[in-house]
């Protein structure tokens, strides 16, 4: 049935911060990996090494730049960089799901993830135009719409090591950006790191309620920016140069190369 | 919205042929025999062909029947069986009135319901849509029921109807173009809101994930020929709706009445080209496209 469960026992889902996810892809690297070669239809590349390669993605990290507005304190505030890695939701209020013509589309009651039973995909590509996010894409190869697992064949995979069952590209990223976990467990990990750091949701306005949330940059430092009043760094004295002027045999061999 | 050929031809051609069915499910015109037979051929060529072009864009045709079990949820699926139903119950109709010389109007009154939900549903499919501002509105099943009516009533030669019917479905698509032009703003998103990053400044695309374009740029985020929409909405118009109209109010003539239907079909033809190609989905922000 593509309706929709009322609830979930449980969400499972990630948390992307990004605060510090540094835009390497490695996750899109590593989920591309893991889910060409495991579950489902592999992610097929078109022309990988000709004029116009194309491929299929469950994952992938655009980059942005965000200028803050002028200030009478930040007259010349910097833009930001912020790197952003984007994949499915796994939204409870899945606008993908309801509308597949096949039923091949559904939402799990038992953890909340939202999977396509290739062998029921028509490859209509409707789940695609209604996913606000960029989430479905139609695999050119195998003409069946392909999208994040969430690596439902790691994160309950007995045969792997326990630090192994999570999905690909939490268990790859580097920088710690991606963390996975239970957001209806008000105790756990994501749903901790949500409430300290103001985990956000993308396009609150289309009302899909996405269980994964995105944390956001926390302010960077500003070089270029005088100083607020007040501020004691406590770390300057120590930083302070030791040495201005070399002696001894350095400081004749100073004097001597400035000569020549 | 990339304007796939197929979507565009089943969407045209079957309205017509559905709009077309549901004047003969009314009886107007009230025939019988060898002409009831053209004018059913001429449906069912319409309905059927438009059927049978919109399964060229699946990537799994020979799985198209496992779309009609979703009818709960799904307006696609609702459409194929809706689709299905009145093609069935006006064949049997139809067959009464070739080759019994019967009209059983209970029977063709149920067709011409079906057709209409036929129209109906497969509005609902671009309607329902919040990811595309420019479709989620009533007035867009309005406007494929109303063209739908119009076309049909052109082909059921049913010239009053098609007098009144002609100029409605013609405001109706002014009006959808008029609030489809700012539908995109008026939706509440945009990159702000697509990234979370709003509350630190103006957001900018920097760089897309990959150098090379994807499926969703392909299929969502279609930008060509958007500079020739004005031009192209002239046209829309004045085929579609302006010259059937002109040469239904001068003296009948079967020729007339062809160049009719025909410009009638290109006009809404072009009007289904722009349906998709002006329709900008929520999806671009995140590459710095509308």
């Amino acid at each position: 049935m593509t309706t929709l469960p009322a609830s979930t026992t449980r969400k499972l889902g990630l948390v992307i911060d990004l605060d510090t996810c540094v835009g390497c892809h490695a996750c899109v690297v590593s989920c591309k990996g893991w889910n060409t070669e495991n579950y489902g239809a592999p992610l097929s590349d078109q022309q990988p090494y000709g004029a116009a390669p194309s491929g299929t993605f469950l994952n992938r990290v655009h980059s942005y730049e965000v200028q803050p507005l002028a200030s009478s304190a930040m007259p010349h505030p910097a833009a930001q960089l912020v790197h952003f890695p984007k994949s499915c939701l796994h939204c409870e209020d899945a606008p993908c799901v309801t509308v597949c013509p096949t039923g091949a589309s559904y939402k799990r009651v038992e953890d909340g993830i939202v999977l396509v039973n290739e062998s029921n995909c028509i490859g209509c590509g409707l789940c695609a135009w209604a996913c606000p996010y960029g989430a479905r894409e139609m695999d050119a190869a195998e003409g069946v719409m392909k999208k994040c697992t969430l690596c439902v064949d790691r994160i309950y995979n007995e045969n792997l090591p326990e630090v192994d069952r999570v999905p690909a590209c939490v268990r790859t990223c580097p920088a710690g950006a991606r963390h996975f976990g239970d957001f209806a467990d008000p105790e756990s990990n994501v749903s901790k790191l949500t409430a300290e750091r103001g985990g956000l949701d993308l396009m609150p306005e289309q009302s899909t309620k996405p269980v994964n949330k995105y944390l956001p940059p926390r302010p960077k430092d500003r070089l270029d920016q005088p100083k607020p009043v007040g501020e004691i760094d406590i770390l300057a004295p120590f930083l302070a140069p030791v040495i201005e002027e070399p002696k001894g045999f350095l400081g004749w061999l100073d004097k001597t190369l400035e000569k020549l | 919205m990339h304007p796939a050929p197929s979507v565009i031809v089943f969407t045209t051609l079957s309205g017509l042929g559905f709009g077309l069915l549901f004047w003969l499910g009314l009886g107007l015109p009230a025939v019988t025999g060898w002409v009831a037979f053209a004018f059913f051929a001429i449906a069912y060529a319409l309905a059927v062909g438009g059927l049978m072009a919109s399964t060229f864009h699946l990537g799994h045709p020979e799985r198209a029947w496992k779309a009609f079990s979703q009818w709960r949820s799904s307006w696609l699926s609702r459409e194929g069986v809706c689709a299905v139903a009145a093609l069935v119950v006006m064949g049997i109709y139809g067959a009464g009135l070739v080759f019994l010389d019967e009209r059983m109007a209970l029977l063709g009154w149920c067709g011409a319901a079906l057709a209409l939900g036929t129209v109906f549903t497969t509005s609902m499919i671009y309607a329902q849509l919040k990811t595309v501002p420019r479709w989620r509105t009533p007035l867009t099943p309005a406007l494929l029921i109303a063209i739908s009516l119009a076309g049909g009533a052109l082909l059921a030669g049913q010239v009053s109807a098609a007098l009144i019917l002609i100029p409605i479905a013609g405001v109706l698509q002014i009006l959808w173009w008029v609030r489809g032009d700012g539908a995109f703003a008026a939706s509440g998103t945009d990159m702000a809101t697509a990234t979370g990053l709003g509350h630190i400044g103006t957001v900018r695309a920097f760089e897309p994930p990959h150098t090379g374009p994807n499926y969703l740029l392909r299929e969502l985020v279609f930008q060509v020929g958007r500079k020739h929409a004005l031009k192209l909405r002239g046209i829309a118009f004045g085929l579609g709706y302006a010259v059937p109209v002109l040469l239904l109010l001068v003296p009948f003539s079967h020729a007339l009445a062809l160049v009719a239907v025909l410009a009638h079909v290109a006009g809404v033809a072009a009007s289904r080209w722009l349906f998709f190609a002006e329709a900008e989905h929520v999806v671009g922000l995140y590459y710095g496209k509308r």
